[in-house]
Formats: C-alpha cells, sequence, structure tokens
C-alpha cells in the first residue's frame, strides 16, 4: 500500500516567483493545492504612520516607494488629492507632463510585468527584451528628473522640472518604436501554443466574483467588466484623449495577458495625441502658498494605475502635516482573491495565477 | 486660485517682502480676533512715518492677512460641514468686502436630492434614529457623506448591497481613522452602475472598540478590515478570520494609534 499525507509546503517570503517577500504556505494533496494561506508584512514600512509627522512635500518620496514598479501614478494620487482639497489650479502644461510621465510609467509597468510573468513561467528571452524596452523608459525619466525608479517629481501644483530640451521629440520616437516592439512580442510569445496551453483556462473567475472581491484593473476587466478609472471617473485631461477600454470575456489568465498587451497599445496612442497636443509653453507650476495647508476636512482620492485603481484617503485638520493618510493600494486588495483562485489547483500553476495578478509587495505591504 | 493671491497687490507694504519668521504663530494666536477694517491700517495722507509707526503699521497688516486667512479657513471648514460650498465661503470671507450685500444661496448639490433618498431609506427601513449626521462633501466631488450609528450599521450594509435602488457592489475602500476622542472606520461603497458612490462613517469608542464586521456582504473588506484591527485595534465581530496582517503576530499595540508610544525605543 502506498500512504498518502498532507504536505505542508512554504513559498516564500524568499521565492523569486514571489516578486518580492511575499510568502504563501500551501497544504498539498499530492501535488494538488487544498489551502493556500498568505502572509505579508515583510516589507511593512508603516508609510502610513511615517507620513503623520511629515508635510505633504515630504511624504511624495515615501509614495514612490510604494508601487516601485508606477512610481509616477503614485506621485499623482497623493498630489491630486492635496490639490483638490485645497482647490489649486494647476497650468496645463504641468498637467500634460504629468500625463505623459503616467502613461510612460503604464508602458513601463506593463513591460516589466509581461517580461517577468514569462519568465515565471519558463520562457528567458521575453524578459531580456522587455527590460531593454524599459530601459528607453527609464533612461528618458532619468533626463527629466534624474532618478531611474523613484523619481519624486511631481509636486502639489504642478511638476518640479520642465522636460529638457528635445525630451519630447524623443518620447515621440520611442511611441513610434514600441508599436513595432510589440508586434515583435506578439510574434515571439503571443502564439506560442506551450505558453497558452499553460495559461488559458487557468485561474478563472467571473465578472460577480471580481466585483465581490474589489478587484480592479486588468483583474478586473479580463472578466468582461468595462470599468476604467480615466473613463468611468474622468481626472487630469483624460477625457481629452480617444482611446478605449480593453477588456476581455473569461476572465482566465489568457484574457487578463491580452487585456494588458492591448493596454499598453491604448496608453502609445494617448501618449501620441498628448505629444500632438502638448502646449509649446507656459508653466510648470501653479500658484501655491508656500506652505501648503489644505483645510480641515476629508477626501477620498482615485486614479488608474498599472495594477488598478489607487486611491487615497486624507484627513486634514488644516496643518500642514495630514491628520490621517490612507492608501488604498489596488494590488493588496487584488491579492485578495489568491487563496480563493489556488483551491484545486495544481502546484504547477500557482506561479501562473500569481504572477497573473501582478503583484508589487511594496505596496502590498505599504 | 487661493485667497492670498487676491488680496497680495493692495496690501503688499514695502518692508513685506522679507518674510515673517514667526507670522505662522501669530495666526493660532489671533484666531478668535476678527479681521481689522481696512481703514485702520492705512496710514495718515502725507506724512513721514516714524520707524514704530511702520513696524506697527506692518505687524497690523500682517496679522490681519493672518486672521483673514485662518477665518477663511474656518469658514471653508464650517461650510464643508454644513454642505453648502466651502470655496464660495472661504472667498468672500477672505476679501471681508461688503460690496456684494449677501451671496445668494447657493443651489443645493446635484447629489443632494440622492443623499435626501437614501436618509430617508435608511430611516424608513432601520430606525429613525439610525442616521446621525448626513451631509455633501463638495470638494470630493459632492460625495453624499453619512454617519451611521454603530448598531445599524449591520443592517444598513445589507441595504446598501441588496437594496434595489441602491445595489452598491462594489466597497471601493476601507479605512480607519484615530480622532483621539472616538475611532472612526470609513467606507466607500460604490453603485458600478449608475457611479453613485457613498462615503459611510461608523463611529466606536477607543476604550472597547468594535464594529460588525461587512465581510459576509463585500469580500473585500476582509483584508481591510484585518489591516484596520492590526493598525488601529478595532474589533470586528463576524470576521471569518480576523488576525495581525501587517504587523508580526506577536506585536504589542496598534502603531496607527495616535496615543502609540513603541515598546522598544529603539524599534
Amino acid at each position: 500500500m502506498i500512504r498518502t499525507e498532507e504536505l505542508l509546503l512554504n513559498v516564500g517570503p524568499q521565492h523569486p516567483s514571489t516578486h518580492g517577500v511575499f510568502r504563501i504556505i500551501v497544504k498539498l494533496d499530492g501535488e494538488v493545492i487544498t489551502e493556500a494561506t498568505p502572509v505579508m508584512g515583510y516589507l511593512h514600512r508603516g508609510t502610513e504612520k511615517l507620513a503623520e509627522n511629515l508635510n505633504f512635500t515630504q511624504i511624495i518620496p515615501y509614495t514612490d516607494r510604494m508601487d516601485y514598479v508606477s512610481a509616477m501614478t503614485n506621485n499623482y494620487v497623493l498630489c491630486h488629492a492635496v490639490e483638490k482639497m485645497m482647490g489649486l489650479e494647476i497650468p496645463e502644461r504641468a498637467e500634460f507632463m504629468r500625463l505623459i510621465v503616467m502613461e510612460m510609467q503604464r508602458v513601463a509597468s506593463h513591460l516589466v510585468w509581461w517580461g517577468t510573468y514569462l519568465l515565471d513561467i519558463g520562457a528567458m528571452s521575453p524578459f531580456l527584451y522587455a527590460f531593454s524596452d524599459r530601459e528607453r523608459i527609464l533612461q528618458l525619466f532619468n533626463e527629466l528628473c534624474g532618478a531611474r525608479l523613484t523619481y519624486n517629481y511631481m509636486r502639489v501644483g504642478g511638476v518640479k522640472w520642465d522636460a529638457p530640451e528635445g525630451w519630447i521629440a524623443k518620447v515621440k520616437i520611442l511611441v513610434k518604436d514600441m508599436y513595432n516592439r510589440l508586434d515583435e512580442y506578439h510574434n515571439l510569445v503571443s502564439g506560442n501554443e506551450i505558453f497558452l496551453s499553460r495559461i488559458k483556462g487557468i485561474g478563472q473567475y467571473d465578472a460577480k466574483t471580481a466585483i465581490d472581491y474589489g478587484l480592479s484593473g486588468a483583474n478586473l476587466r479580463c472578466t468582461g467588466v468595462k470599468w476604467d478609472l480615466r473613463k468611468a471617473e474622468p481626472y487630469s485631461l483624460y477625457d481629452r484623449f480617444d482611446f478605449d477600454v480593453p477588456v476581455g470575456k473569461n476572465g482566465d489568465c489568457f484574457d487578463r495577458y491580452e487585456v494588458r498587451m492591448e493596454e499598453i497599445v491604448q496608453s502609445l496612442r494617448i501618449l501620441e495625441q498628448a505629444i500632438e497636443q502638448f502646449p509649446g509653453e507656459g508653466d510648470t507650476m501653479g500658484k501655491v502658498p508656500r506652505v501648503i495647508r489644505p483645510p480641515a476636512g476629508e477626501i477620498y482620492v482615485r486614479i488608474e494605475s498599472p495594477r488598478g485603481e489607487i486611491g487615497c484617503h486624507i484627513v486634514s485638520k488644516g496643518k500642514a502635516e495630514p491628520f490621517r493618510l490612507k492608501f488604498r493600494r489596488p494590488s493588496f486588495v487584488n491579492l485578495q482573491i489568491l487563496p480563493k483562485l489556488l483551491v484545486g489547483e495544481s502546484m504547477t500553476n500557482l506561479v501562473t495565477i500569481l504572477g497573473g495578478i501582478d503583484i508589487v509587495l511594496g505596496e502590498v505591504d505599504c | 486660485m487661493s485667497e492670498e493671491n487676491n488680496r497680495e497687490p493692495e496690501e503688499v507694504p514695502t518692508a513685506a517682502s522679507s518674510p515673517e519668521p514667526d507670522g505662522e504663530k501669530k495666526a493660532e494666536e489671533v484666531v478668535t480676533q476678527p479681521p481689522p477694517a481696512e481703514e485702520a491700517t492705512a496710514p495718515p495722507a502725507r506724512r513721514v512715518e516714524t520707524d514704530e509707526e511702520k513696524a506697527a503699521r506692518r505687524k497690523a497688516t500682517l496679522e490681519a492677512r493672518e486672521a483673514a486667512k485662518v477665518a477663511a479657513a474656518q469658514a471653508a471648514a464650517q461650510a464643508a460641514q454644513a454642505g453648502t460650498d466651502g470655496r464660495v465661503a472661504s472667498k468672500t470671507a477672505a476679501e471681508g468686502e461688503g460690496n456684494q450685500e449677501e451671496q445668494p444661496v447657493k443651489p443645493p448639490s446635484h447629489n443632494q436630492p440622492l443623499l435626501d433618498r437614501v436618509v430617508a431609506l435608511l430611516r424608513e427601513s432601520l430606525s429613525e434614529e439610525a442616521v446621525e449626521e448626513a451631509y455633501i462633501n463638495e470638494p470630493n466631488d459632492h460625495l453624499p457623506t453619512i454617519v451611521l450609528k454603530n448598531e445599524y450599521w449591520l443592517d444598513a450594509a445589507h441595504l446598501f448591497r441588496n437594496h434595489v435602488e441602491l445595489s452598491c457592489n462594489y466597497l471601493r475602500n476601507v479605512s480607519g481613522v484615530d480622532y483621539e476622542t472616538h475611532l472612526e472606520v470609513v467606507y466607500y461603497p460604490l453603485n458600478m452602475d449608475n457611479r453613485s458612490g457613498y462615503c459611510i462613517k461608523v463611529r466606536t469608542n477607543r476604550d472597547q472598540p468594535s464594529i460588525p464586521s461587512v465581510t459576509p456582504i463585500w469580500e473585500t473588506a476582509n483584508w481591510n478590515e484585518r489591516e484596520i484591527y492590526d493598525l488601529l485595534g478595532v474589533d470586528f465581530p463576524g470576521h471569518p478570520d480576523l488576525r495581525r496582517i501587517m504587523m508580526p503576530d506577536d506585536w504589542i499595540g496598534h502603531p496607527l494609534r495616535k496615543d502609540y508610544v513603541p515598546l522598544d525605543p529603539e524599534v
């Protein structure tokens, strides 16, 4: 007789496919997962607590370190919240700069996801392709603000630095090249049979479940729910541009893949239009009081980050420091569905499903 | 469009270009003092000022400006509380002018009927005293905000989720706030179909903080409630798995409390 028993397996916190320091304890029956318990907090730095003793300009660098793959959108959500509370007006050129860097960031972020996801599944070369293209975007950011990852670029009232001479022209070339590169990506990966058999029908859920779990971003749109905050509740200048919200149908890993790939195309479309309409001159900083002190009150502001709805809840007592600052981090909320998806799957699919959710641990733990 | 900019040109005295170092402190002191009239600060015509007079005038101007600013901020806060337009109120207070006698009564927010309807629904199906406060948060896109009594929250959540008119299927955010006198948990349910969102606040005391869990209603609340339990120490009866999520399991205290003192000063 063969003796069988349940196996308790610990994945992470130091594991390449967990994209950071994330740990998951799985109970295995043979190769099938019967229970999964995520454990997090290894990267918890207490950003929200620290923020209570800092003024708003000082908090901006902390937001860079939350979702470090998409720091620009994090900068924006905080600045936008404070501006809304104070009723500030942002010069058009500054708003265009913000929008351009946010969309470039979305492309860069999706490229990181694409590369590392395929690396998780076992394809090495797409990772190198993706990172070499992302590198071009980072170089442009470096020219703009002197940093490659943690930009600290936006300020309450505008942006810190104007685009250097010829920068916009470089973005234009980049956008043009990216279309060709995307074709190449699709040739390389999207039709690959091994790849498709690994991700089709895996980690499937329906729209009702997705909404119930509060998923956002591609994780929600892959089920066919057309919900993109850039369209649903427009902020910044997004209502000026023509773009689509790609949606999936089946809500599996393959649809999430397709939605994200299509989102890169839509971001490029927005970038093209933004460069076309970019005001030739103007201020990059609005009229802002010397001490930024939002009036007493409360606000919840949300925008669409590459990972979903990132929100910022500020309670102000009229001081230069926030009384309470809470970030709604899309990765943290999206990750909740993981234990449900894993039950009944085989161990090999753990990495496929986890990668498909697209988390950044800096944001999960905050 | 800060009120400061509107005032700047006519009021800046010759020496005001150098910033007053303790201007901030003064602002706190003169909170209750009403802004002095313009004539009081204007110098008598064609007379050489002494240094003391100049200093006094400069001080008076600065004080007046700070007082107006504080008054404007207070007015804005009050206006936001009362549900009138904070920005209009702050502007008039800052200008302090009599030429426009009385601002015409602002038309109610476009979300006012929505708020009234929800409050009526809550009063009707739960209890007359279920709603403590209801107002429109104007700076936040006219968000209808409702303060609910703790004991009615679970039923109200069911109502928000399942009532045909509300059907808020999406809970976009949950956050906890320590107000030092009480703790408050803020929920942001949303109806994705007609895009109407609400803000619901539930208060609890600081000694035995407890708010019924809404995880059975919105699955999203699960980790959010765990986080609030971990960092603020609010108990959520009815939660399936209320454990710490960010801090280690053996951690003592709840770090986001305002009176939190770390056990180990090195940490």
